[in-house]
């Protein structure tokens, strides 16, 4: 069982090395890339079942006796991680064959692609720290030539500024790193969670408040989110929707960790967090409001809600922490497959301006159904998955008695609902005024690729499926987060095991 | 030895920093090497106090310097150098569409904040329409 550990992320690297090979044959690189998001997506389930069923499992690369080697161990937070981005992957890949752009032009876009799936799965796997910096880096680099493979000017100029934020927000982290080292002597995770209480407790909240800035950064958090909604638009619709279902997430499962694995209570920074996510949370959703291309609103709204789930973990409750475990999930989810979606609206109606289109209702009815069901889901209408995750943020915080937060989170909740509204009545209903955009839809070109529609309808359909199953993934949330504010099993499972 | 290395990060910090924050990419780009070879510099004094070659059975293991941070310190400037590469690539690539490598302004997002006042602009624009209109009907 412990061989399966390293190998989501040995298997799309190798992928990774066969489709730059096989660069000539694009039919090779689909097979290729197809069946290593296969294979990985049937390892995380395989470890998702065992790890839910027994216990967590820890592997020390090389054989290095711990703490010496690299340390990768699959926990609940873990597993579910892998198994929800595994099956992102896969279904953003299909579509990206599907889509005919990116993919088919260039033979960079399958390697890249692999390397990024890599570079995911180790953030997740990884109980180093200095190994989650490589991972990191692994998937950022890979984001960046994704991002800018087009090579247009617009991609060019959003590309500047997101790879120079992101190397900046590295800079911190190797920064960070160092001053841990200096104080610790050790970058392995458990072993920083038993000496972490020995050090001073300014020391302690100092580092935690540079990991938050570090992984804030990814994640998209208040004050350092500016990048997001600026560069993530600028990719094609297949790369954008992979970029803001997994990217600020893994910012997210990264900030999740090491608050509650790597820190005693009192370095803990809950109320800190909570003002940034309610900030977080008002601002995107104000962000979104006032835009007028539909994957930048949407983009905006990654932001948003990227506040429930810090939320949730700022209150350090069992509740609180199963509720942003589960809005996490809910949010790749979901989230792909409205940016899916708005990949489908742009190519049926030719553009993304909500002041252009208009109509799609008649003219594409699939389209209308494919959206309306994740909106009202993010939207958090009953009884679709968002209201579960955000009924159970709003109780968590109300058994807190964080009366603001709670304020705060409805409200922008209400706005959330307009926001979708907005795109609703814009983008399906009305008749579209601009001749170009009437014509573009009356022509053959328009018509949606079979291929794309049937991978959105899949994610589409997964987002659907969360709300049937919601029941027993908010027990397994619970479980999670019960295992995450009681890290002694964490850091006894790593540093007991003997490996050969 | 170590105090003249913590200046030295310090120094790349500060200079770095400022270089960060110019308009020119070519400077960005001196200035993220900058930051990044502070930090490594920082890393790199994690380990403390340097010692003998660690390699087990020439010398005492309590003299040998901690190779640990070595090794990452490795990893880091791996990495920085090859995001360095393509950020020079990226400013090749602007400097061939603009013939410059000034990181341009958001166009999306100018064209937001101006709506608020376009808006405004039509709105008056369609009140003096109407009121010609009533104008024309009382004639």
């Amino acid at each position: 069982m412990n061989a399966l550990i390293p190998l989501p992320i040995i298997v799309p690297l190798l992928g990774a090395s066969l489709c730059v090979i096989a660069a000539r044959a694009r039919w090779i690189q689909r097979i290729v890339s197809l069946s290593a998001l296969t294979c990985n997506m049937i390892v995380a389930i395989t470890l998702f079942v065992r790890v839910d069923d027994r216990d967590m499992v820890v592997m020390q690369a090389g054989g290095w006796p711990v703490p010496l080697g690299i340390t990768l161990a699959v926990d609940r937070l873990s597993a579910v991680m892998l198994v929800v981005s595994s099956l992102m992957l896969l279904a953003v890949m299909v579509y990206a064959i599907g889509q005919k752009a990116e993919e088919s032009r260039y033979a960079a876009f399958n390697p890249v692609y692999l390397v990024l799936a890599a570079g995911v799965s180790a953030s997740f796997i990884t109980g180093d720290l200095f190994n989650l910096f490589v991972a990191f880096e692994m998937m950022l680099v890979a984001s960046y030539v994704l991002l800018t493979l087009g090579g247009r000017p617009d991609q060019v100029r959003a590309g500047m500024s997101y790879v120079v934020i992101s190397l900046i927000a590295s800079t911190f982290f190797v920064t960070a790193l160092a001053v841990i080292y200096a104080a610790t002597g050790t970058v392995n995770m458990a072993q920083l969670a038993e000496r972490m209480p020995e050090l001073p407790p300014g020391v302690a909240t100092g580092f935690s408040l540079l990991l938050i800035l570090v992984f804030g950064i990814k994640a998209g958090l208040f004050p350092l989110f500016f990048w997001l909604p600026d560069s993530y638009p600028t990719a094609s619709g297949a790369i954008t929707a992979v970029f803001a279902g997994l990217l600020t997430k893994v910012g997210v499962y990264a900030i999740i960790r090491t608050q509650t694995l790597m820190f005693p209570p009192d370095a803990r920074q809950g109320t800190l967090l909570l003002v940034l996510a309610g900030l977080t949370m008002i601002v995107g959703v104000l962000g979104a409001l006032a835009q007028d291309d539909l994957r930048r609103m949407l983009s905006f709204h990654i932001v948003s809600h990227i506040g429930y789930m810090i939320f949730g973990l700022a209150l350090f409750t069992l509740a609180g922490v199963a509720g942003a475990v589960f809005y996490v999930v809910h949010h790749i989810i979901v989230k792909t497959a409205l940016f899916l979606v708005a990949g489908l609206v742009e190519r049926r109606s030719g553009s993304d301006r909500l002041s252009r289109v208009g109509g799609l209702v008649r003219s594409a009815p699939v389209i209308a159904v494919l959206f309306a069901l994740p909106a009202l889901s993010i939207a958090g209408l009953p009884p679709f998955s968002g209201f579960v995750g955000k009924f159970a943020l709003v109780s968590a915080g109300i058994d807190s008695q964080d009366w603001l937060i709670v304020g705060v989170s409805l409200l922008v909740s209400l706005l959330t609902v307009y926001v979708m509204v907005r795109i609703w009545s814009n983008v399906f209903w009305g008749e579209p005024e601009d001749p170009a955009i009437v014509a573009w839809i009356a022509s053959e070109e328009s018509r949606v690729p079979r291929l794309m529609t049937a991978s959105a309808s899949v994610v589409v359909a997964l987002s659907v499926a969360l709300m049937v199953f919601a029941g027993p993934l908010y027990n397994y949330a619970e479980r999670t987060a019960a295992d995450l504010l009681a890290p002694q099993r964490y850091i006894e499972s790593v540093l007991g095991s003997d490996a050969p | 030895m170590s105090v003249l290395l913590a200046f030295a990060a310090a120094f790349l910090f500060a200079t770095g920093t400022w270089m960060l924050l110019q308009r020119r990419l070519s400077r960005i780009l001196i200035g993220v090497g900058l930051v990044g070879h502070g930090s490594n510099i920082l890393l790199l004094m994690s380990g403390g106090d340097g010692g003998v070659s660690p390699i087990i059975d020439t010398a005492d293991p309590s003299e040998f310097a901690d190779p640990l941070p070595q090794a990452l310190v490795l990893t880091s400037i791996v990495i920085t150098f090859g995001v360095t590469a393509f950020l020079l690539a990226l400013g090749f690539r602007s400097w061939r569409i603009t013939h410059d490598d000034v990181v341009e302004d958001d166009v999306e997002d100018r064209f937001i904040a101006r709506r608020h006042e376009t808006d405004q602009a039509i709105a008056e624009e369609e009140l003096a329409e109407r009121d010609q209109a009533v104008e024309e009907g009382r004639r």
